[in-house]
């Protein structure tokens, strides 16, 4: 009864995976693209290069100096003596930030006035530079709340002194902030995407321009036989992507798998059904393999980008916040970050999923209803 | 309505195809019976393609009808399916697949039951030569070798009507004439064969001819038939020294349609054999040839085909410059 499509599948299995590159491709570019991203996309800011320019040298600046290398966040390279470095270190890219400290800092605040740190960012990448100047906000902040508290205690002994409100945050999901384990696994979401729609592109064109397809439309193979044999290869392929990735992430990046696997291939199952289906859709359309593939990419690329995958959502502005909601890999991004730092079961990720089913189902049957056995 | 009422393998009633403006198919009216060697030929880009397309359900028609195997075009494409084969004019074996994993495949397709699979693949092979090659990929097989393979493949689940598409293009003359064995021998089990060809010589062998120009069906018949009673012209044949010469100067004469090398002599398409031999032979004399000797011949197919097709040319030519 299965006996057209289980040969039907015999032959594309055989096609996809009798070329050593195509298993290359398929199996191991995968993990290689995995860690490539776990070390490259990095947002994570520590250690950044720092120059101290103490032109005060009092005991104040000195512990202000201390408690910014201590903090971790801050690496102190070198401690300026001349003006002229400052420009100097910066432009070369040696340091990021430059913390000033001027004559009669220590005094000033002896004094019980306000002084005045400054600290001059690398500000060529915006990112960053935003985060440096929030962990100095912090340290100075701290240093204040010291500085009051050592004036309390000598106004009214040591006894005395209040704590005040002392902020202790703590990131669940991804206690240390570490930036792989947000990273990784949404790698999954995009290298899923770019095999199995490329492979489906290029799946029923190929047959086209090699003139296979004429001699496929006389044989009286059903269109579904066909398009099943043409896609479950790819869902296979696009199973074993994700089990690879997971291991890598796992292994090499000890990123957490809090949640149920079963429910990330299901989750993997309904994404494919969109993938799978506009590769098809794609493949129905183009005349050549150059095309499919190029058209591929023009979906690919704002898919990525309208993901949430390095770009949050929410500082988009709302029109293409809505657009957003036709992205599969948004709602599939979503499930994978839930499963693997969250451990959230289907209980709360049934929207995202009844959202993929949905988008899935209307492009397979949209790219089936285009499908035609015969040529035009 | 079913085939075995009208005892035709193929009808084509007002068959037509346009792409576009232009028409590629013009309402070709034919019937093939069954068992026979039916030959379709015409210049490049005549339609023959697009018409066995239609035929076995790859492309729409765009007027008209036709039947195959007693199953209309229109409606019953999937029917016709499972009772042809067919070879199309560019080899559409997979290169990436062995011969063996080719033929399996195909043998999956048309559900070929366990027990008779074997011995077709065997006898696909047999019949292709490729008992040593039954495992390397079909990329690396050579013409011959893959024409036969495809047509192997075509043929596997025996089906009464097969459509070949040029199938000997590209082959050498020995491979072709083991071709045109195999499609005799299939004919003569009642199998029902559809070809095209641009050779004359595999034109002789069908039982039956259709000239298809310029979309349109411009001749049918038997081979016999249409040298003797095609042909409003009559051929004239004589061989010379310094033909070329020659040719220009029998152009001249009146009655002449024109003359071509052919062989070593020249063809030469007159209105009337009778007056045109003494009138040539007295031409030729005077610009001094000697033992020229024109005889009328019977005119070969491809004769047959070139004033055919001129006929049609000089038909059409007033209203082409008329529309222009
Ligand atoms: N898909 C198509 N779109 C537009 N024009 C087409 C298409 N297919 C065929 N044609 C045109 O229709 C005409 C008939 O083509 P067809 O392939 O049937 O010719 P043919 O008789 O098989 O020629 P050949 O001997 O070269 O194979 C040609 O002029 C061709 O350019
Ligand atoms: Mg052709």
């Amino acid at each position: 009864m299965f006996e057209r499509l289980t040969c039907m599948l015999k032959k594309e299995f055989i096609q996809t995976l009798r070329d050593p590159r195509m298993r290359f491709i398929l199996f191991i570019i995968p993990a290689f693209q995995t860690v490539i991203f776990g070390y490259a996309v990095n947002t994570d800011v520590r250690q950044i290069k720092t120059a101290i320019y103490d032109l005060d040298n009092s005991t104040e600046s000195r512990d202000i100096a201390t408690r910014l290398s201590r903090s971790g966040y801050f690496q102190v390279t070198e401690h300026i003596r001349q003006e002229g470095r400052v420009r100097e270190l910066l432009d070369r890219g040696e340091v990021k930030a430059v913390f000033r400290m001027n004559r009669g800092m220590g005094e000033t605040l002896q004094a019980g006035r306000t002084a005045s740190l400054q600290i001059i960012l690398d500000g060529a990448d915006s990112n960053t530079a935003g985060i440096v100047l929030n962990y100095a906000m912090n340290i100075a902040a701290r240093y204040n709340e010291h500085l009051r508290v050592l004036q309390i205690s000598r106004e009214r002994g040591a006894a005395a002194a209040p704590e005040g409100v002392v902020l202790q945050s703590r990131a669940w999901y991804n206690d240390n902030l570490e930036s792989s384990n947000y990273y990784v696994p949404a790698v999954i979401a995009n290298i899923v995407l770019i095999i199995t729609m490329l492979l489906s592109s290029m799946a029923v064109v190929r047959e086209k321009e090699i003139g296979t397809m004429e001699q496929m439309i006389v044989t009286p193979i059903s269109r579904g036989e066909f398009i099943l044999g043409k896609t479950i290869p790819f869902v296979l392929i696009g199973f074993i992507d994700v089990a690879i990735i997971t291991v890598v992430a796992y292994f090499w990046f000890g990123v957490p798998i809090r949640g149920s696997l079963p429910l990330l291939f299901a989750a993997t199952g309904l994404f494919l059904m969109s993938s799978l289906g506009f590769g098809l859709f794609l493949s129905t359309i183009s005349r050549t393999q150059q095309q499919a593939m190029m058209s591929s990419f023009m979906f690919i690329f704002p898919a990525m980008l309208l993901s949430g995958f390095a770009f949050p959502i929410e500082n988009m502005p709302a029109t293409v916040q809505w657009l957003t909601f036709l992205n599969p890999l948004r709602y599939y991004l979503v499930i994978i970050r839930s499963i693997f730092l969250k451990g959230v079961g289907f209980s709360i990720l049934w929207p995202q999923m009844l959202g993929l089913f949905v988008l899935g189902a209307v492009i397979l049957s949209f790219a089936v209803q285009r499908f035609r056995k015969t040529l035009t | 309505m079913n085939g075995t009422e009208t005892g035709y393998a193929v009808t084509l009633t007002d068959l037509s195809k346009r792409f576009g403006d232009f028409v590629a198919v013009d309402r070709l009216n034919l019937q093939v019976g069954r068992g026979e060697i039916f030959g379709f030929l015409g210049p490049n880009g005549a339609g023959k393609s697009t018409t066995i397309r239609m035929l076995c359900g790859i492309l729409p028609p765009s007027g008209g009808s036709g039947t195959v195997a007693g199953f209309d075009i229109g409606k019953d494409a999937e029917e016709i399916k499972k009772n042809i084969g067919y070879m199309s004019q560019k080899f559409s074996l997979y290169e990436d697949l062995t011969v063996e994993e080719n033929i399996d495949f195909y043998s999956g397709i048309y559900r070929i039951p366990a027990i008779k699979k074997r011995e077709r693949k065997e006898w696909v092979i047999e019949m292709a030569g490729l008992r040593e090659h039954r495992s390397s990929r079909t990329a690396i097989l050579s013409g011959g070798w893959k024409q036969r393979l495809a047509l192997g493949c075509a043929i596997l689940h025996e089906p009464p009507i097969i459509f070949l598409d040029e199938p000997t293009s590209g082959v050498d003359p020995i491979s072709r004439r083991n071709f045109w064995d195999l499609i005799y021998h299939l004919a003569g089990q009642g199998v029902t064969v559809f070809v095209t060809t641009h050779y004359m010589d595999e034109a002789e062998y069908c039982d039956r001819l259709g000239l298809i120009y310029r979309g349109e069906l411009i001749a049918l018949g038997t081979p016999e038939e249409l040298k003797t009673h095609q042909m409003t012209e009559e051929i004239v044949e004589l061989f010379c020294d310094h033909p070329q010469d020659a040719m220009g100067l029998i152009e001249e004469l009146p009655g002449v349609r024109h003359a071509a090398l052919f062989g070593r002599g020249l063809h030469v398409v007159v209105e009337r054999a009778a007056a045109a031999v003494p009138a040539i032979e007295r031409k030729l004399a005077d610009a001094g040839y000697t033992a020229v000797q024109p005889e009328r011949i019977i005119p070969s197919l491809e004769d047959v085909f070139v004033s055919l097709i001129e006929a049609r040319d000089r038909q059409e030519a007033p209203q082409g410059e008329f529309s222009r």
